[in-house]
This record gives C-alpha cells, sequence and structure tokens, in this order.
C-alpha cells in the first residue's frame, strides 16, 4: 500500500461518485470512509482496494470485492448494508444455512426432458489461508492450483477425470474444450480488470472435468474453484446428487492436508463477490418454452418464484428460439437444497403453463399469487 | 514534504509518525485483533521467492529478457519508501507478452525511487532501450533554444510540428501508485503553475470530470481531449485507476501550448503548430517549461530529475528528456524508395503513422520524430530531427525533378 496516503486527510481520497449507480456509492459515506482509509486485513487488503472495481465503473451495480476472507469483517461497515440490500434484506445478524443433502428434494427426479433441455448447477469454493482473486499472489495462486488439482485426481467413479492447465494448454486439447463449451472466458472484462483479477493471467489457471464431461471445475477465475456439474434433460436430482457428492469429496481430501473451504455461519460460504455469497447456487435448466416466452407476464411470473430468466448464451443475452436459462435469483439466507428446489419447483409449473398454452388453455389459474 | 507536514494538524502528524515508526510497517486495527499473525503489512504465507517468479520464458519484453531467479529473489524484499515493490513494478510486463517484432519495455516506475531501488533490473533494460546507456552515464539537460540552427521547413511538405515531453512533480507517486489524494494533488500543484502563466501562454484548464458538453464538443474538435488509456500495457500497470478523477486539460488561448494533466505521467507537455516553424514550436516550448517550472518552484514544488537519468517519467522509454519532436511531412516519392527506412534509421528518425503511435502508415504523409531520449540533451535531439527532417525534404524535392538522391544519402 502507498504509505504516502497518510499524509492526506480521508476526505482528501474520498472518491467521486458522480453518476455512479453502485451500491458502493450508496452505502460509502465519508465517515466510513475515513474510519476504514488506513486500516488493513493481516494479509494487507485495503478499502481502496476493495472498491477499486466500482470507482472505476460507473455502472456497475455492486462495486466491491473482497481480497480475502478477513475482508468481510474488516470493512464489515460498508460490506453489510451493501450485502443487506443486495440480498434482500439479509442483516448482519442474520445466520445462513448450509444444506447439501440433495436425499431432501421432493417432486419427480427428472423434469420432462421434451422441455428442459438441459440442467446444470454452479458453485464456487475458495481455500481458507489463501487471499482471493483481487489479491492472490503468484505463489498462493500456484499452490491453490496444486491444492486442488491434488483432489480431484485423488476421485474416483464417475469422478475419475482429468486438469488442462491453462499455462500449457496445447492447441488440440484447447479446441476440445472449446468445443465442449468448458473454456472460461480470458479476463478481459472491467469487472475482471479493475478488480485486479485478471493479473498473471493464465498462470495458475486450469479446468478439471472428468472422463463423463459432467463435472466440471474452473481453478482460479474469479473464485479459487468453481464447480459445475451437468446433463443433457431434467435430471436436476441426479446433477445435484453428483454435485453434492462431488464437493464433499473435495472437500474431505483438502481438509486432510490441514485446510478447508472459506465458511462462516453469517455467511455461508465466501466468495470473491458479494452477490455469490451464501450458497454461491446457480442452479439452471435451459428451457424451451416458445408460447410462454410470447406471454408479456413471463418475467413477472419468474421474478414470483424467485427466478431469473437469461437468454441461453449466459447473463446480459438474449433468447434464441423460446429457449431460456431459467436459475435461482437467491443466494444467502438460503440453502443449497432450498434452491435447487425453488428453481424444480419453478421450472415444472413453467413446463405446466407451457402445456396449458399449447392446448390453447388459459394459464391464469397457474400464475403464482404474488405476481 | 515540509509544506505539506507543517499543514497537518496534531493529531494527524502524531498518527503519520505513529504509523511510519511501528514496526517499520503499516499496523492496522485488525491486524491488532489478530495475534496469531505477524506484525507486517503484507502477511502472506511465507513462500520463497522462487514460488512467485513470474513465468516469462515465452515472454518478448525488456524486463522478460533481464529477469532471472536471482534478481526477482534479491528484489523482492525491497520496497520503495511509499511501499512500490518489484511485482507492481513488472505487473504490465507479466500480463502483457508482447509480441516478436515489437519489443515493448513491460516494466513501470511508481515514484523516482523505484528507479534506484529496483536498479539491478532497471539498469539493463535502460541500457539496451537507450543505446548503451550506462548505469554511471550522466544525461545533458539543454532547454536553450536559441542554440538551434534552422528549423523552418517548406509548408508544402511540413504540414504540422509538434513536440512533447512529460514532466514529474517530485514527492508524488507517478500513475501506477498514486493515491486519489496524491493525484488531486498534482492536479492542483499543475493548475496553479499554469494559472500563474502570462501573455501568450496565458489559458485554460478543463478537469475531465466537470466539463460541459460544448467544452468537451470543442476539445474534440481540436483534437485535445485524450481518453481513458484501452491499452492493457498501460491498464494492467494501474494508470487508468478512478478514471477520471483529477485528470484533465490544459491549453493556451492560441490552441498552441497544451498540458494533458495525470494521463499516462503526472503532465505531459506539448508545443505545436500547423506548418513547418519546428523552430518557433521549440522556442515556445521550451519557453513555457521553464515558466511553469518557475512557477512550482514559487509554491516550494520541483520537477523529478537526476544528473543520470534526467526528468523521470513513468516508463523507461521517456526517461532523459521525455522528448518526441516531430513534423507531419509529405514525402510522395521518397517513401517509396526502398533506401527509406534504412535512411531513416541513419538519421536516428522513426516513422509512425499520422495517428500517433501504434497507428500504420497510410498514404504519403509520415510522423517523423526523434528514435532517442536519454543520453542526449532537448536541443541535440531537436536539432537532429531539424537536419534529418531538412534533408529528407530536400531528397523528396529532388525525386520530384526526378534527379538522384544517391548523394544525399547518410553515410553510416
Amino acid at each position: 500500500m502507498n504509505k504516502n496516503q497518510l499524509k492526506y486527510d480521508t476526505s482528501e481520497d474520498y472518491p467521486n461518485f458522480k453518476g455512479h449507480k453502485s451500491l458502493l456509492s450508496k452505502h460509502l459515506t465519508d465517515a466510513m470512509y475515513k474510519k476504514l482509509r488506513d486500516v488493513t486485513t493481516s494479509s494487507g487488503y485495503t478499502i481502496d482496494k476493495a472498491i477499486q472495481n466500482g470507482v472505476d465503473n460507473s455502472d456497475f451495480h455492486l462495486g466491491l470485492l473482497a481480497g480475502d476472507e478477513e475482508t468481510y469483517t474488516v470493512f464489515s461497515d460498508l460490506f453489510d448494508p451493501v450485502i443487506e440490500e443486495y440480498h434482500n434484506g439479509f442483516k448482519k445478524t442474520d445466520n445462513h444455512k448450509t444444506d447439501l443433502d440433495p436425499s431432501k428434494l421432493t417432486g419427480p427426479d427428472e423434469l420432462d426432458p421434451k422441455y428442459v433441455i438441459s440442467s446444470r448447477i454452479r458453485t464456487g469454493r475458495n481455500v481458507k489461508g489463501y487471499c482471493l482473486s483481487p489479491f492472490v499472489c503468484r505463489s498462493e495462486r500456484r499452490r491453490i492450483e496444486k491444492t486442488v488439482v491434488e483432489a480431484l485426481n485423488s476421485l474416483g467413479g464417475e469422478f475419475k477425470g482429468k486438469y488442462y492447465s491453462l499455462l500449457t494448454l496445447n492447441e488440440k486439447d484447447q479446441q476440445q474444450l472449446i468445443d465442449d463449451h468448458f473454456l472460461f472466458d480470458r479476463p478481459v472484462s472491467r469487472h475482471f480488470t479493475s478488480g485486479g483479477m485478471a493479473r498473471d493471467f493464465p498462470d495458475g489457471r486450469g479446468i478439471w472435468h472428468n472422463d463423463v464431461k459432467n463435472f466440471l471445475v474452473w481453478i482460479n477465475e474469479e473464485d479459487h474453484t468453481r464447480i459445475i456439474s451437468m446433463e443433457m434433460g431434467g435430471n436436476m436430482k441426479r446433477v445435484f446428487t453428483r454435485f453434492c457428492t462431488g464437493l464433499t469429496e473435495v472437500e474431505k481430501h483438502i481438509k486432510s492436508k490441514g485446510t478447508g473451504f472459506m465458511w462462516n455461519e453469517h455467511l455461508g460460504f465466501i466468495l470473491t463477490c458479494p452477490s455469490n455469497l451464501g450458497t454461491g447456487v446457480r442452479c439452471s435448466v435451459h428451457v424451451k418454452v416458445p408460447f410462454l416466452a410470447k406471454d408479456s407476464r413471463f418475467e413477472s411470473i419468474c421474478t414470483a418464484m424467485r427466478l431469473q430468466k437469461r437468454g441461453t448464451s449466459g447473463e446480459f443475452t438474449e433468447s434464441v428460439g423460446g429457449v431460456y436459462d431459467i436459475s435461482n435469483l437467491d443466494r444467502l439466507g438460503s440453502s443449497e437444497v432450498q434452491q435447487v428446489q425453488c428453481v424444480i419447483d419453478g421450472v415444472q409449473t413453467i413446463i405446466n403453463m407451457e402445456k396449458a398454452l399449447e392446448k390453447g388453455e388459459s394459464i391464469d389459474s397457474l400464475i403464482p399469487s404474488s405476481s | 514534504m515540509s509544506p505539506i507536514f507543517s499543514r497537518l494538524s496534531w493529531t494527524a502528524r502524531k498518527r503519520m509518525l505513529a504509523a511510519l515508526t511501528v514496526g517499520g510497517g503499516f499496523v492496522g486495527a485488525a491486524a491488532l485483533k489478530n495475534a496469531a499473525y505477524a506484525k507486517s503489512e503484507n502477511n502472506r504465507k511465507c513462500y520463497p521467492a522462487s514460488a512467485d517468479f513470474p513465468d516469462v520464458k515465452n515472454h518478448n519484453n525488456l524486463m522478460a529478457r533481464y529477469m532471472t531467479p536471482r534478481i526477482y529473489a534479491e528484489l523482492k524484499d525491497r520496497k520503495t519508501p511509499s511501499g512500490f515493490t518489484i511485482d507492481d513494478c513488472i505487473q504490465t510486463g507479466v500480463d502483457n507478452p508482447g509480441h516478436p517484432f515489437i519489443e515493448t519495455v513491460g516494466m513501470v516506475a511508481g515514484d523516482e525511487e523505484s528507479y534506484e531501488v529496483f536498479k539491478e533490473l532497471f539498469d539493463p533494460i535502460i541500457f539496451t532501450r537507450h543505446n548503451g546507456y550506462g548505469p554511471e552515464d550522466i544525461h545533458p539537460t539543454d532547454l536553450d533554444s536559441s542554440k538551434i540552427r534552422g528549423g523552418i521547413f517548406d509548408s508544402k511538405y511540413v504540414l504540422s510540428s509538434r513536440v512533447r515531453t512529460g514532466r514529474s512533480i517530485r514527492g508524488l507517486d507517478l500513475p501506477p501508485s498514486c493515491t486519489r489524494g496524491e493525484r488531486r494533488e498534482v492536479e492542483r500543484v499543475v493548475k496553479a503553475a499554469l494559472d500563474g502563466l502570462k501573455g501568450d501562454l496565458r489559458g485554460t484548464y478543463y478537469p475531465l470530470n466537470n466539463m460541459t458538453e460544448g467544452e468537451q464538443e470543442q476539445l474534440i474538435n481540436d483534437h485535445f481531449l485524450f481518453d481513458k488509456p484501452v491499452s492493457p500495457l498501460l491498464t494492467c500497470a494501474g494508470m487508468a485507476r478512478d478514471w477520471p478523477d483529477a485528470r484533465g486539460i490544459w491549453h493556451n488561448d492560441q490552441k498552441n501550448f497544451l498540458v494533458w494533466v495525470n494521463e499516462e505521467d503526472h503532465t505531459r507537455v506539448i508545443s505545436m503548430e500547423k506548418g513547418g516553424n519546428m523552430k518557433r514550436v521549440f522556442k515556445r516550448f521550451c519557453d513555457g517549461l521553464k515558466e511553469v517550472e518557475k512557477q512550482i518552484k514559487s509554491n516550494g514544488w520541483e520537477f523529478m530529475w537526476s544528473e543520470h537519468l534526467g526528468y523521470i517519467l513513468t516508463c523507461p522509454s521517456n526517461l532523459g528528456t521525455g522528448l518526441r519532436a516531430g513534423v507531419h511531412v509529405k514525402l510522395t516519392k521518397l517513401h517509396k524508395d526502398p533506401r527509406f527506412e534504412d535512411i531513416l534509421a541513419s538519421l536516428r528518425l522513426q516513422k509512425r503513422g499520422t495517428g500517433g503511435v501504434d497507428s500504420s502508415t497510410e498514404g504519403d504523409t509520415f510522423d517523423i520524430s526523434n528514435l532517442d531520449r536519454l543520453g542526449q540533451s532537448e536541443v541535440q535531439l531537436v536539432q537532429r530531427v531539424i537536419d534529418g527532417v531538412e534533408l529528407l525534404v530536400n531528397m523528396e524535392k529532388r525525386l520530384e525533378r526526378g534527379r538522384s538522391i544517391n548523394d544525399l544519402i547518410p553515410r553510416h
């Protein structure tokens, strides 16, 4: 950190938020900045580093990133109100529940594959004791890579797989990963670059996936790991079971090495971006609903069921052929089981609506009451 | 900086001294809470330097060329007084592998002291980039424009003339490292100095974050407005942080003397005009710089400068004079001559497209400027450009008349 900063009163360093729309600009007051500017976490992360992402991008919604586990406590004056507003009133005194027991899911194991093209669950996990992507250094990133890859390579059965380091990736493997839609993007977006998450790319980055290609782990992208379980069709229960088993196995292995995942009772799993706290889970389906797509109530129906609809190329894209990506809105304050159940139930309702519309029937009686 | 220190309240000064003396590092409230952690500023798990050594074996930049595990290990333990580290210096070179045909520098300074503290790496880079300039060499500074001979070109060929340099304010960190407070201080210091200019140097400052639509329109039309840096060479070095805070453009009423504030350096100073009167452009350049320096000195500030490196700027490529003197010149026949590149090289001149650095050359108008920055003075470099361009124009005139230029070709 720049020691010259101490020569200046905090008011001289306070950012200019003119035209900014973020929760950062809303909640960071002069008084709060005055209190926090000269404080650091034990690894040296500062409030300035945490907010750089939002200061540089006036259009961002959140604008904050954690650089280590302690960020959330050392800078709680700022993170707490932002978390509360972003996560629907989750208070600083609330506790999050973690539940990775797939046997608790109710309803059909499989959603109608005539409508549900594919099912996917992703989350993130960070390894305790290392800094997060905005602040991690090369030695830590490499150690994280080594630790996680070792854990993954120890898995057997359906999880037997292989690691592809981005630093040594050959053309043939690269093309295969692209064709399988496994390769994550080069970190060129403003979110990554302003936040310091693109440093040293592609050092320490890689992709691991199992041989049957339904369990995939990104290493050192926005979080230490992003874990993805997916398959074609609508068997979300199987996807979730694989997800939970894989996570449990990896965690067991990492614990045997003397560490674990970053987690606490209040915030659940600790991830780099506050939007992913809690479960970090985005449970999604690609569902083909051309009739419902034409109904102007579709968006509000989704929201009422705590679901988000996106185009099929991910966040901020448009739908193609009436196919939508439907996923859970919530991350913090409800458990993994609850969020996956929410998607299963919601998509079931969406399918019922589509079937009704196909037959020319009204869907009024199916619309959730709060929409 | 004594003017700042004395303006602090007693409690602020006490706090500052306390923070600077405890363990030589910076102890925040959080660290005190966690007794299990060592009380150091950067308390990562202690890996040996080799664990952090960057993978630059396929990189094409000067930093990668000279970085070795031994040098890295030696430099990793050091920090400049403001806290800039070797990792901070080299981040841009690590993130930008470069291209086999264009060897970039790959390293920046965060403050004046960086060049000393990390000299084991900066020195060989400077040596290679600046034609064998050694660590003990002395750089001549000479801004006496009266020494210039010639320099008034035929405006049928020379469409415009321009001289630019940079200046950094001593005591304030450079763009890769500066805080918002420091950057705003640079703006205050420079604006106050520019406000003191009189006569045909009198002008106005336009801060980037407080510009009217009309002002913005005008600055764009004048080709004065600079934009947020998008080149990853700059953004990876942290130079675009907090944009557009404390960035701005100052120019005189006559629009031939322009200063950019807090773009790639604290200041970039530009003198220019249409046509071929490079002599007048350089005179205004020197007069303007001297006036600005006088003004900042009267307020207790000075430029970063040393006998060895001349004017200290963010990128090692701009050390010494930081000077690029150039013209836009129409060389319809000459540029087609297969000897054109060699002629330029032997004159120590560089050609660029008329869109500036990294633009391609199209048509027959070229931006021709000096290659060198360090080891020769401003007067020497501008004289070289003047003599060189004069020769190029003569060659063009010969070729127009269908005559040979063989006797004009400079011998190596």
